[in-house]
């Protein structure tokens, strides 16, 4: 209900603001979503849609996989942690657009080279997130999984995972939200589609109503992910909390 | 490095084991530590505050690597533990704490392990739901699930109200008598040593070694109150009087 009531209240104070300023400048939110209508008539807009959520996927997969490997890593082993930290912390200071740039003249303007992009920038924030989580694990549940000689299948599954789940969900949250800007970056500068490549487009005939059209659709799908698949996915890993708290 | 040894058997050799402290001093815990547990002996390791105890068990359940010696008897998997925090997974049940360690168990056995240590009403509660002494019972559940050949108990009752003590030391008692399993227990409570053991292994302070061994020879069951207080009393004796001294000084 508050959540409603503040989507309601930015709708209208967009609203509001937008009777001041030339609609070129700021559209009001109704002429934002009869755009929104207009584009899913034709459909266009759900390929669109599709094909950056599947860029944002992939990347977001490749990142996260990698990310928690290097990270437990890193966490659990010393020498590998001072042997990735320099990396880590160039990777972490190297700007997005240098990575997407460089990858785009490496790799040519091709899929695997802006997917690989996103993931190379997101891969650090999950691999230092990580690796705090792999550096808190309870030394007295590994003890009790040695005495038990559980298989190291059980010892990952049932030992370690549970206790980076709050920190894989940290990871993954702010990481679905960086992967998803960063991919409309990679489509803006080399991919023939997608969102980014639409706001482009948009962006060179000055059609901000276009812009925030696609922009508040895909923020809109965002939106669906993370209530429809995160929270419960996050609220069925805590679940043993709730229940103790 | 345990080395096989006769069924249930197990021999404790340590020459040596030091620890450095963070300041890189290294301290000796243990040396010329020796004794033998035979099948089916229940054992205790009474000894001052800080002298190894915990150590020796660690050592013997292969958790501390970096010692001189050889332990004979303990085999990975046929070991079971019981440490002074219960450390049981916060996420997972009750009943999953245990058979995710023994998961060959079948569910009469384990639906009897839990009514011989009263866990039955508690099997789909989480840990955080459970007192001290329901997590200790779940704990020493889970090293009876794998039906070890050898069991480890290291200050098991500790931090107990006296009452809850007594029912959990009862309980423990009745589960070895049952079972064909050598134990060694670890405690600074002598009449919970009298009590449940066959045998008392009395260590000296740091560097530690065994400085007498107390045959128990009466059965668990036979000894009555002013038994077990005459024991105690004796042992108490020998730890004060002037043999209980640092062994190398």
């Amino acid at each position: 209900m508050v959540r409603l009531l503040s989507l309601l209240l930015f709708l209208a104070t967009w609203w509001l603001i937008s009777q001041f300023v030339q609609p070129q400048m700021l559209p009001g939110p109704e002429r934002v979503l009869s755009a929104i209508a207009a584009q899913m008539r034709s459909g266009d807009i759900f390929f669109q849609l599709g094909v950056t959520l599947a860029r944002v996927l992939a990347a977001f997969t490749i990142a996260m996989a990698a990310g928690t490997a290097i990270g437990l890593l890193m966490g659990r082993v010393k020498l590998a942690d001072r042997l990735g930290d320099p990396w880590l912390i160039v990777l972490l200071n190297l700007p997005a657009l240098v990575i997407i740039v460089l990858a785009f003249i490496w790799g040519g303007l091709t899929e695997i080279a802006g997917v690989l992009a996103v993931a190379i920038n997101k891969l650090p924030n999950t691999v230092v997130t990580v690796r705090e989580g792999a550096r808190a694990l309870d030394s007295g549940l590994d003890e009790m999984a040695r005495v038990f000689a559980l298989s190291r299948r059980k010892y990952m599954w049932h030992v370690v995972f549970p206790q980076l789940g709050p920190y894989l969900a940290a990871a993954g949250r702010s990481g679905l939200s960086l992967v998803w800007k960063i991919v409309l970056i990679v489509e803006l500068l080399g991919r023939p589609n997608g969102i980014g490549f639409q706001i482009g487009v948009a962006f060179q005939l000055f059609d901000v109503t276009l812009i925030l059209a696609y922009a508040l659709a895909f923020v809109a799908v965002i939106l669906v992910i993370e209530t429809a698949v995160v929270q419960p996915i996050e609220r069925r890993a805590s679940r043993w909390r709730i229940r103790t708290s | 490095m345990p080395l096989a040894g006769e069924f249930g058997q197990v021999e404790v050799r340590i020459a040596q084991k030091t620890f450095t402290s963070v300041s890189g001093e290294r301290f000796e815990v243990l040396r010329d530590l020796k004794f033998k547990l035979g099948h089916h002996q229940v054992a205790a390791l009474v000894g001052p505050s800080g002298c190894g105890k915990t150590t020796i068990l660690r050592i013997i359940a292969g958790l501390e690597t970096d010692f001189e010696g050889t332990i004979t008897g303990a085999l990975p998997g046929k070991l079971g533990m019981v440490f002074q925090e219960p450390r049981l997974l916060p996420w997972r049940t009750v009943e999953d704490n245990v058979s995710l360690v023994a998961p060959e168990i079948t569910r009469e056995a384990l639906a009897s392990l839990f009514r011989d240590l009263d866990l039955e009403a508690h099997r789909l509660h989480y840990p955080g739901e459970l007192s001290l002494g329901l997590a200790r019972r779940v704990a020493l559940a889970r090293a009876l699930a794998i039906e070890p050949t050898l069991l480890l108990l290291d200050e098991p009752l500790v931090s107990l109200d006296e009452a809850l003590a007594v029912r959990l030391r009862d309980q423990l008692a009745a589960l070895i008598e049952s079972r064909p399993i050598t134990t060694l227990l670890v405690t600074h409570d002598l009449e919970e040593a009298v009590r449940l053991a066959d045998r008392i292994f009395l260590l000296s302070p740091r560097p530690a070694q065994v400085i007498a061994e107390i045959p128990l020879t009466a059965p668990r069951s036979a000894r009555s109150e002013r038994e077990v207080a005459r024991i105690v009393s004796e042992v108490a004796h020998r730890m004060t009087n002037s043999a209980f001294r640092p062994a190398h000084a």
